[in-house]
């Protein structure tokens, strides 16, 4: 039979590129190429389409927002939804500033040629950040529609009103017109200004709190039904005529190099088209899916090992990191005269705590596919960081900014893998090379080995206690494993390039990270150091942003410790925490100190907190239970969490039976999607408690699949989760109360009140992560428990 | 390469492909169906998974020449413009976050609801312990669960009922 080819662009995205829109968008600076709805139009389309691309315009209103005939509107903000709805958050703020039912509005994000760059998504910005300019956008939009509705009807603005976009004279409700009827089919031709897209403004000011309607419901998010039905076109179903299908050859040991490709091995082998190498970047192209990955496999390829080991064994990394020379030393965050105060101090302990490398692991391998077709190149995509792809690959592939393109479409969540979005590179550098279209996807082994990992960390913590027990001194050194970290979609640290053999004269320095609390500590010392792997290049342990990037590395120890301190001064750690939040009065622009104190009343009292000290009196059946709590921050969210587990003697298992949340993230956009965003990020994070560890030998990552990789599993899932949404602003009913993120923070105290429910327990404080089944049977078997 | 003949959702499609292909690439590639997607191509995420002889089958581990019987996908759960119980629930506990995993979950759960009506806790984490979800939307796919196994059953006592 003959293939099937339908377009695989998402119906949201091919209705913008539909021609009737071209000359419309051209001078708002949009340029839309005449695809067509589904099936094998499109690409007859696509030849049609010369681009170039240029940038959509941020200063011009018809780049944000679109009234349709039928009045409902579509709005395009340069923003990608990786499946945490931010989309319909956007639709939700941006219809209340317009004055437009939710329901008539769409959100179109992150195609580079339709929606202006607002950076795509990353740290926790969505609503924080980016939702102001669209927010704006969308009240000088109904600014000028009542200017527009005032001409029309001859009333003055002042006497209008308007609802779900139809504009009526207060005092003759006969008097109305539609915004369709005002502006469908034209262009509202407004100028907004702002130095930069954040800053974008028009004349127009948002509206307070009060009066947002659509903003603070639930509606249900848009993009679920075609996720449950089949429907939805992913960026891994793109196909595209004389489409041919790559898969890469990784080098068989980090930092090796190749030496010679025996083509022979594989160029007989059915659809067979060539294999495409440089330096020591090697891929196979075959005409059909399997049989490119049956040729990847079976291409011979000779490799020289490095002269010297590219790194220690997974078990030996913490060893070499404390022997190791710090890359980076920068100077220390003090507070008071800690050394004097420990000198002065009743009591000190001192712990150190260990968390191992942990990788991204998307569910699916990275993907791409890129169309070289006229001498331009769009390249399909899931990156989260669309914009940056689009000026990495033209810088790459040495073409002009303006005949590259990217479309980004829904993949794998991938919590930062997708900032550096090796496939994308490596799709469109490999058309260039052979002149068709190339879909890549990396294979589990390739990926779990070879994404971008986040950084391991060792932390040395030490607090001295007066006679009374409270908390005097504090010292907080950290050291993360991260020389050379790579950045966002850089044409010169993406993996193909270094692959490649391209080098950027100074590597990354690397970033070590310091606890995100409020805590009022009179005489405190914080550091992070930074150290390097032998092999800073071309290497499977290279690190990358993953999820919150360092905060739950420094929140283990951080909120570890003071429990620690709490149960060495024999307080209950909640009361501990409270008394060290409460010691001082000074808070910051964003009020974290109230809010701090808030969210860990909200958790302490949703879950039913009994106040003692920590450890509880250790149980005598096989299953210990205990619980504890941590919180903290990130940017303005707080988060405070209390987990209850299950620790089976017997065999060192860690259940967590029940979590309790408190999250203050502002104003709130959408409760539910928010509540299922934090109860996600706490599970990311449990499983970065209990499973998650990249393990390698001195050659190579040895963790290539979910069972040398774990991760969390049905069967680890709390049988009770529950989120309580808390406004603890000192104001909280202020109109200009702003949304903070929340796509992160919840992850961040998760490996800190595990291991502190583990010891609530057990009495056994585990300080190396994670906690998997052995390691906590041998604490345990240590301590004679 | 040979020509092997497939019933899918009801349809028959003739293929000529290697017989050892996995049946996934078939189903995505040649049938044009979307919903099972590659994860790990080891069969231990889900991600690929089609219903085959009432059985949740990982297609990205089954030669395609060993398929004797008719294969359900993700598409093939109810007819086309109306959802099967099992994905309005998904809808009413909204719970995807990127979805990549859904088809797995869905699909897994539906052979488990089909020889387990009314489900425990623990059965329903037993058997959807192998099927993996990295946004971690692993509470709200036990909640639809059940839910779905609650429609289900009311609908056929509202069928006894009227039979009756």
């Amino acid at each position: 039979m003959t293939p099937k080819v339908t377009s695989g662009v998402p119906r949201h995205i091919a209705e913008i590129l539909k021609a009737n829109r071209r000359s419309f968008l051209k001078s708002a600076g949009l340029f839309a190429v005449g695809f067509a709805v589904d099936g094998a139009a499109l690409l007859t389309a696509q030849t049609a389409a010369p681009g170039p691309y240029i940038d959509p315009d941020y200063h011009q209103l018809d780049s944000w927002v679109v009234i349709h005939q039928n009045n409902t509107a579509t709005f395009y903000v340069g923003k990608t939804d990786c499946g945490q709805g931010t989309g319909t958050g956007f639709r939700q703020l941006m219809s209340d500033e317009l004055d437009i039912a939710y329901d008539q509005t769409t959100c179109i994000m992150g195609s580079t040629d339709n929606t202006v760059d607002q950076g795509g998504s990353g740290g926790s910005t969505a609503m924080e950040r980016d939702s102001w300019p669209m927010r704006r956008a969308a009240a000088e939009a109904r600014r000028v529609l009542l200017e527009l509705g005032s001409a029309r009807l001859g009333v003055p603005v002042d006497q209008l009103t308007v609802s779900n976009a139809v504009i009526t004279a207060k005092s003759d409700a006969s008097k109305r017109v539609t915004y369709g009827d005002l502006i469908a089919g034209k262009k509202f031709n407004v100028t907004l200004t702002g130095t930069n897209v954040n800053a974008v403004t028009g004349i127009a000011k948002v509206k307070p709190v009060q009066e947002l309607k659509a903003t603070g419901q639930s509606p249900q998010r848009y993009d679920i039904p075609a996720k449950v039905d089949g429907s939805l076109k992913w960026a891994v179903d793109v196909k595209l005529p004389g489409m041919v299908h790559a898969r890469n050859v990784k080098p068989p040991f980090a930092g090796a190099k190749l030496m010679s490709i025996d083509e022979a091995s594989v160029n007989k082998l059915p659809g067979f088209v060539k294999v495409v190498s440089k330096g020591n970047y090697v891929a196979v192209v075959c005409e059909r899916e399997e049989q490119a990955i049956a040729a990847a496999r079976q291409l011979k390829a000779t490799w020289e090992k490095p002269a010297t080991a590219p790194f220690p064994t997974s078990e030996g990394l913490f060893d070499y990191m404390r022997a190791a020379t710090p890359t980076s030393t920068p100077r220390p965050n003090v507070t008071g005269n800690p050394e004097a105060a420990f000198s002065g101090a009743a009591k000190i302990l001192e712990a150190e705590y260990a968390i191992p490398f942990q990788g991204h692991t998307c569910i699916a391998g990275a993907h791409a596919t890129a169309d070289p077709s006229n001498g331009l190149m769009t390249i399909y995509t899931n990156d989260m960081k669309s914009y940056g792809m689009r000026n990495g690959v033209a810088a790459f592939l040495g073409m002009p900014r303006e005949k590259v393109r990217v479309v980004w479409m829904e993949g794998p969540q991938g919590f930062g893998r997708t900032a550096a979005d090796d496939a994308g590179f490596e799709a469109a550098w490999i058309a260039s090379q052979i002149g068709r279209p190339v879909r890549i996807q990396w294979m589990r082994n390739e990926e779990t080995a070879w994404d971008t990992k986040g950084p391991a960390f060792l932390v040395k913590m030490r607090g001295g206690l007066d006679a009374a027990g409270n908390l005097v001194a504090y010292d907080y050194n950290a050291r993360s494993c991260d020389y050379n970290h790579v950045g966002y979609n850089e044409p010169d640290t993406v993996l193909i390039a270094q692959l490649q053999g391209v080098r950027i004269a100074r590597p990354n320095g690397g970033s070590s990270a310091t606890p995100s609390d409020m805590y009022a500590i009179p005489h405190r010392r914080m550091a992070g150091e930074v150290v390097s792997l032998p092999l800073i290049w071309e290497t499977p342990l290279r690190t990358g942003n993953l999820r919150d990037p360092n905060g739950p590395q420094s929140t283990f120890p951080a909120e570890s410790f003071i429990d620690e301190l709490a149960a060495a001064a024999k307080t209950d750690p909640l009361e501990f925490r409270m008394k060290l939040l409460q010691g001082d009065t000074k808070d910051d622009s964003g009020f974290k100190r109230a809010r701090s104190i808030a969210a860990l009343k909200a958790v302490a009292e949703l879950y039913g907190w009994d106040a003692r000290p920590s450890p509880k009196p250790v149980g005598t059946g096989n299953i210990l239970t205990g619980r504890a709590i941590a919180y903290s921050f990130r940017g303005q969210s707080v988060v405070a969490v209390i987990a209850e587990v299950e620790v089976n003697r017997q065999t060192g298992r860690v259940w967590t039976k029940r979590l309790a949340c408190a999250y203050d993230c502002g104003l709130v956009v959408n409760p539910e999607t928010l509540r299922h965003t934090a109860e996600c990020a706490m599970l990311h994070g449990l499983s970065r408690a209990l499973h998650e560890e990249v393990q390698f030998d001195t050659e190579k990552v040895t963790s290539v699949d979910w069972m040398s990789h774990p991760t969390l599993r049905h069967a680890d899932v709390p049988e009770r989760i529950e989120v309580v949404l808390v406004n603890g602003d000192p104001n909280p009913n202020r109109g200009d109360l702003p949304p903070y993120g929340g796509g992160e923070a919840a992850l961040k105290p998760m490996l800190a009140v595990i291991s502190n429910a583990i010891h609530d327990a057990t009495g056994v404080r585990i300080r190396r992560a994670p906690f998997r089944e052995a390691r906590v049977l041998a604490a345990l078997k240590a301590a004679k428990v | 390469m040979s020509k092997i003949t497939l019933k899918v959702n009801g349809s028959t499609h003739t293929v000529d492909v290697e017989p050892a292909t996995p049946l996934l690439y078939i189903l995505r590639n040649d049938i044009g169906l979307q919903g099972p997607r590659f994860g790990c191509g080891l069969g231990q995420c889900g991600a690929c998974t089609v219903i085959i002889n009432g059985v949740a089958t990982r297609s990205c581990i089954t030669p395609v020449s060993g398929v004797k019987s008719e294969i359900t996908t993700l598409e093939g759960l109810s007819a086309p413009g109306r959802l099967h119980p099992l994905q309005q629930a998904w809808i009413d506990e909204q719970v995807p976050q990127c979805g990549f995993c859904q088809n797995g979950q869905i699909m897994t759960a539906k052979a488990m609801l089909d020889k387990i009506p009314h489900p425990t806790d623990a059965q329903i984490r037993e058997a959807m312990n192998t099927t993996l979800c990295r946004c971690m939307t692993y509470y709200r796919v036990q909640a639809a669960i059940k839910r779905a196994a609650k429609t289900i059953a009311d609908g056929r006592r509202a069928k006894k009922e009227v039979a009756a």
